[in-house]
């Protein structure tokens, strides 16, 4: 009763409370994600432990800043993200969500947080629009999307030597776009594409299109899908000795959760792009080590970016000394960042976070030492190359 | 029809005022409006409009199957349809909320039409599976179409003023739009089953062939209950549209399907408070549950097996059977 006598003027009272004096500042932190479906292993639980490392790690206590996380689970649903978030903002007083895989829930709690006027640091999410077609002053997208994707698989297999591509295209929305944002890039770089197909999704056999795709005369197989249509289309090819024979396989959305599963058996010799990988220097495999012991199993790069973003957002509040959204955000896309998951980097205008992205191949069973010993790094892609160039209407710091 | 309406009329002949409801009835919806009036101050506003709008789909859903004894496995298709042309209208059209409601709606009667007049000719398990089978074309359509958005709906719809006057911006003044609408329709959906046309549908679900053996050209009276329930289903569905302001393919998706077919069952088939409470009762849970993560829905499988082994005739089914009095 008594929330929803506030409920009018919250916004207000949600600024009035929060404190000048930085000796304490209180921050309430949202993880929403998913915690039962298909993307419950590549965030859940574990970005709710990133984001609590970065606390910890951040030393906010000592700092005066009290930092309160909470979690849900929006079951990859738009509306049910929707009413979380809106929740959140209006009566729990949270000052920032983080995480939001699906990109479709990642819209909706985009235009909600630029309502509420607060901070969303969005890691799971893939599509391009949220700094893109829907960007918003309020959001940060931290970790990868669609285009850096299709731009690092796409220019470093190509310049590899993998000139001639064939696609197998999920067939909806997504699929196309991923198909044609690397076509661009291939072409871009020398390659030629001979050959695509569209595939039913969601799709379980694949055996015809993989034989299309190994008749083509193409060096390299592009997987335009994602989640289980990517594993069941590996799974296939592994079947029918494709990258054995000779023809390399790209999977253009794919997480180590998704090769961990598979193993390095069927998934040997497969490239793909991801902007963080536990096994990379020093930094990354200490701070993987603590993750393992809350954890239970190697971090993501979703869930490493929930920490770095968080880690940012901290930081800026510790400057600006409060937890207002303009300044804090401000100050976020002002200074650049530098923490051992994701190396330096910084936040563009238009709220995309710009840091290296890297190539990776799975290693073949031989050369694997462990469970999660499953990539060896081809290239480093520069994040100016791996993102998309901001649109000048999506540069809020003007 | 004269052995007909003394069996049918056996609970109204105890009441003498069969034009209007009985007095149980009446107090219950005044009781339940004075609560809703009072609601949108003791809960968060968005999710009570969520409740109301899945009680209306629920209600609607239940006509077809609690009344009409027609099992579709399709409604998401009406729901969900509804819900991308009312936030086309309202976004890209520029309608008014209002308009852009009643534009989805007349979309799911359209709709209805279309697909009951093609479904009701098989019966049982085979018509179930015709009306999934045009939801997954309509899914389809969601997923492949240009002006849907694919996977990521259609975004940020607008609240816009009502009549084009008063501003839908505030969650209380949207609450009471919504309220209207919902109470209205639930409203209107018991005038219907309390009509003699709901009193034929009666007739035709407990014994078809004596139905037709009286005379009713039966299945112009279940293409009629299709389309209305698909109507109706419809109206929830835009509604939530801008209740959330997108709609998404969760709402065409087969699961939502599933979920009315849960929430009509929980709270009681062919009562008529029954499926809103099993709407309460599911989204609250999807609600306060979200917390728990992967219990969610564990948690809600978990309800529906008991609901099934303990209670068949749902929370409702059950309270109506101890008081002796339908409800």
């Amino acid at each position: 009763m008594k929330k929803a006598l506030v409920l009018g003027g919250f916004v207000l009272a949600a600024m009035a409370a929060s404190p000048v004096l930085a000796a304490d500042i209180n921050v309430k932190l949202g993880v929403l994600n998913d915690r039962s479906g298909v993307y419950a292993d590549l965030s859940g639980e574990g970005s709710v432990v990133a984001a609590r490392m970065a606390v910890d790690d951040f030393k906010a206590v000592d700092k005066g800043i009290k930092v309160e996380i909470i979690s849900a689970d929006h079951q990859n649903k738009p509306d049910i993200a929707s009413n979380i978030a809106r929740q959140w903002y209006d009566t729990d007083g949270v000052d920032a969500i983080l995480d939001v895989p699906t990109s479709s829930a990642a819209l909706a709690v985009a235009e909600i947080t630029a309502k509420a006027g607060r901070v969303f640091i969005n890691s799971g999410a893939a599509s391009t629009d949220l700094t893109g077609a829907q960007c918003q002053p309020t959001t940060i997208h931290w970790t990868y999307d669609t285009a850096a994707l299709a731009n690092g698989t796409g220019k470093a297999v190509t310049e590899a030597g993998g000139k001639k591509w064939f696609f197998l295209t999920a067939d909806y929305a997504f699929g196309h776009a991923l198909e044609r944002d690397t076509t661009k890039v291939v072409v871009a770089n020398g390659g030629e594409v001979v050959g695509s197909v569209n595939v039913p999704f969601p799709a379980t056999d694949f055996s015809s299109f993989l034989l299309q795709a190994q008749g083509s005369g193409a060096n390299v197989i592009g997987l335009a899908n994602a989640g289980g249509d990517t594993v069941n289309a590996i799974k296939q090819a592994a079947e029918f000795g494709i990258t054995q024979a000779g023809q390399q396989l790209a999977a253009l959305l794919m997480f180590v959760t998704d090769v961990h599963a598979l193993g390095t058996q069927t998934a040997q010799g497969l490239n793909l792009t991801e902007a963080f990988y536990w096994d990379q220097n020093d930094a990354t495999r200490a701070w993987s080590a603590r993750f393992e012991k809350l954890h239970g199993s190697k971090p993501t790069m979703v869930q490493a970016g929930v920490y770095s973003g968080t880690m940012h957002y901290l930081r800026a509040i510790e400057a600006v000394g409060s937890t207002d959204s303009k300044k804090v955000i401000a100050s976020m896309k002002a200074n650049g960042f530098d923490d051992p998951l994701f190396g330096k980097g910084y936040v563009r205008g238009d709220g995309r976070a710009i840091h290296d992205m890297y190539l990776f191949e799975v290693k073949k069973p031989s050369e694997s030492t462990g469970e999660w010993d499953l990539y060896k790094q081809i290239s480093v892609i520069k994040g100016e190359d791996a993102f998309l160039p901001m649109m000048p209407q999506c540069d809020f710091t003007k | 029809m004269m052995a007909l309406t003394k069996n049918q009329a056996l609970e109204p002949a105890k009441q003498p005022s069969s034009i209007g409801m009985p007095l149980l009835h009446k107090v219950i919806f005044l009781v339940l409006l004075a609560f809703l009036l009072v609601l949108p101050f003791m809960v968060y506003p968005v999710f009570a409009m969520k409740v109301m709008c899945f009680a209306l789909f629920a209600a609607a859903f239940n006509l077809l199957l609690g009344f009409g004894g027609l099992l579709s496995f399709g409604h998401a298709a009406y729901f969900g349809g509804a819900s991308y042309i009312a936030a086309q209208a309202a976004k890209v059209w520029g309608f008014t909320p209002e308009l852009a409601v009643l534009s989805g709606t007349l979309a799911a009667a359209v709709l209805g039409l279309v697909i009951g007049a093609l479904s009701i000719r098989r019966q049982g398990i085979y018509f179930a599976m015709v009306t999934l089978a045009f939801a997954q074309m309509v899914y389809f359509f969601a997923l492949q179409s240009d002006f849907t958005g694919g996977e990521d709906g259609i975004q940020s719809v607008p609240r816009g003023d009502l009549f084009g006057l008063v501003s839908l911006q505030d969650n209380i003044s949207l609450y009471f739009f919504v309220l209207v609408i919902t109470f209205g329709g639930i409203l209107m959906l018991y005038r219907i089953v309390h009509s003699p046309f709901g009193q034929v549908l009666k007739a035709i679900r407990e014994n078809e062939p004596r139905a037709i053996s009286l005379g009713y050209q039966v299945n112009r009276y279940k293409l009629m209950v299709f389309t209305l329930s698909a109507t109706f289903a419809g109206l929830a569905g835009a509604t939530k549209s801008q209740v959330f302001q997108l709609a998404s393919l969760t709402d065409v998706h087969w699961s939502m399907s599933g979920e009315v077919v849960l929430m009509t069952l929980l709270g009681g088939m062919g009562t008529i408070f029954g499926p809103l409470v099993g709407a309460a009762f599911i989204v609250s849970m999807q609600n306060y549950l979200a917390t728990f993560g992967a219990w969610v829905t564990i948690i809600q499988g978990f309800a529906f097996v008991i609901g099934v082994l303990l209670f068949r005739e749902g929370i409702i089914g059950v309270i109506a059977r101890i008081i002796k009095r339908p409800l």
